[in-house]
């Protein structure tokens, strides 16, 4: 188990706690403590809806083709942002400190 | 006009196999779908990507599935209108409905099952405050007529493919080419990248890379822009039109309008039958939403059997349906 440290859209702090033997991702992580993170396409790195900004130093996995291409259609892109669904939670990610990117547009 | 027992909005694998299901009932569909084929995401989006939760297929890819379910519904002859967007509905003095389409296509049934997926695929639009004042005054998001931009002054935003094909198209027609990009690396195919770049030496295609477009200025149409440099600041370039491309994000579309109790982009249902608020209108896979829903294949097949049940009651008021297994009756389905 590890502790991510999020940051929501309204500046208001959250410590997820993720079990890293789950296979999961930052961006199902966040739906299962019903964040406000969408996730349409269901994690294929093919919409933006679970763009965050890393605000933390940790080792992540480096960003594929497919992610960086999603993120050149996205908005309010950062050096520091990445698809949520793409950072597969471990052991070394314990204290994360993560930020939820503004959404494209309202519901 | 065309005239069916069942109007299914949408051609995706819940859709396809609503017509199974109702095919069994002996109903008959017309489909409507905004892209130019069937298969929804499967087929758009990710057709060589497999698949590991449909019952009885370890694995299969996107788009056999999709092939599949085509040739599943063959015997009930479904039938297509593709590239259309249902846009109208209205209620007919003998209680069916009339779907019309943005391209006038009209059809009319009594009953509507509404299997759209994430919606229609629209132009995703710039963060940019007041941009929906300067549509059709400036801003495109769709290049119909490329003479349009003859002699004119366009900026366009955007990293991948068709932003780049359509500066290195425009870069003879219009008078200014100004590229806008976020990174210095362009994602597009890379002999397109490379001629971009030629024509950016000679002076045809501006190009301004690290930086975003951050505001809109001009009276009764569009006249400058506000570009912001990762390290040089704000930069403003005067032009006539500003043409954002950063690909397509799903949208519920004109469906929201029809009345229906809409939640976060989904329709609310019953889950007795999948119907919605309105009577005569269903939606199944995932366009809806209620207490449990899963977004899969799986439960959007569900869906659509228990959804034909009522539906068949509607479109036969007067008949009476008992519930027969395919492996006794075959597809040939009830009297």
């Amino acid at each position: 188990m590890i502790n991510i440290k999020l940051t929501d859209r309204q500046g208001n702090l959250h410590v997820l706690e993720a079990p890293t033997d789950m296979n999961l991702s930052l961006m199902e992580l966040c739906k299962a403590y019903e964040l406000p993170v969408k996730g349409t396409c269901g994690g294929m790195a093919l919409c933006s809806t679970c763009h965050v900004y890393i605000l933390s130093d940790q080792l992540l996995p480096e960003m594929s083709d497919d992610e960086e291409a999603i993120l050149d259609t996205a908005f309010f892109v950062k050096t520091n942002s990445r698809l949520g669904c793409q950072i597969k939670l471990t052991e070394q990610m314990d204290g994360l400190e993560v930020e939820l990117a503004p959404e494209d547009e309202e519901y | 006009m065309i005239e069916t027992d069942i109007i299914i909005i949408g051609a995706g694998p819940t859709a396809l196999f609503a017509v199974f299901e109702v095919g069994l009932l002996k109903l008959k569909c017309h489909l409507i779908d905004y892209l130019p084929q069937a298969g929804g995401q499967l087929t758009e989006i990710y057709p060589k990507k497999p698949i590991y939760d449909i019952p009885g297929y370890p694995e299969i890819m996107a788009d056999e599935l999709v092939h599949n379910l085509l040739k599943q519904i063959e015997p009930f002859h479904p039938s297509f209108t593709f590239g259309e967007r249902a846009e109208t509905i209205e209620r007919t003095e003998d209680n069916k409905f009339i779907v019309t389409t943005q391209r006038d296509t009209v059809i009319k049934a009594p009953v509507i099952v509404i299997a759209g997926g994430l919606g229609c695929f629209e132009p995703r639009k710039p963060p940019i405050s007041n941009i929906s004042e300067f549509e059709d005054k400036g801003v495109e998001y769709i290049i119909k007529d490329p003479q349009f931009y003859r002699n004119k002054k366009i900026l366009i935003a955007g990293g991948g493919d068709s932003a780049l094909d359509w500066s290195i198209y425009l870069a003879d027609i219009a008078k200014e080419v100004i590229l806008v990009h976020r990174r210095n690396e362009f994602r597009g195919a890379l002999d397109s990248v490379e001629k971009m770049k030629d024509l950016a030496c000679i002076g045809k295609i501006e190009l301004i890379t690290e930086s975003q477009v951050v505001g809109l200025n001009g009276d009764s149409k569009l006249e400058s822009i506000v570009i912001e440099h990762d390290k040089q600041g704000t930069i403003t370039r005067n032009i006539d039109h500003f043409i954002p491309l950063f690909g397509l994000t799903p949208k519920l579309g004109p469906i929201a309008n029809w009345g229906l109790n809409i939640d976060k982009q989904a329709i609310e249902v019953n889950t007795f039958d999948y119907s919605t608020n309105v009577p005569g209108i269903f939606a199944i896979g995932d366009i809806n939403t209620y207490p449990g829903k899963l977004k899969l294949i799986l439960c959007g097949f569900h869906e659509a059997a228990l959804m034909a049940q009522s539906a068949f009651k509607i479109v036969h008021p007067d008949k009476k349906l008992s519930f027969k297994y395919t492996t006794v009756t075959g597809i040939e389905g009830i009297e």
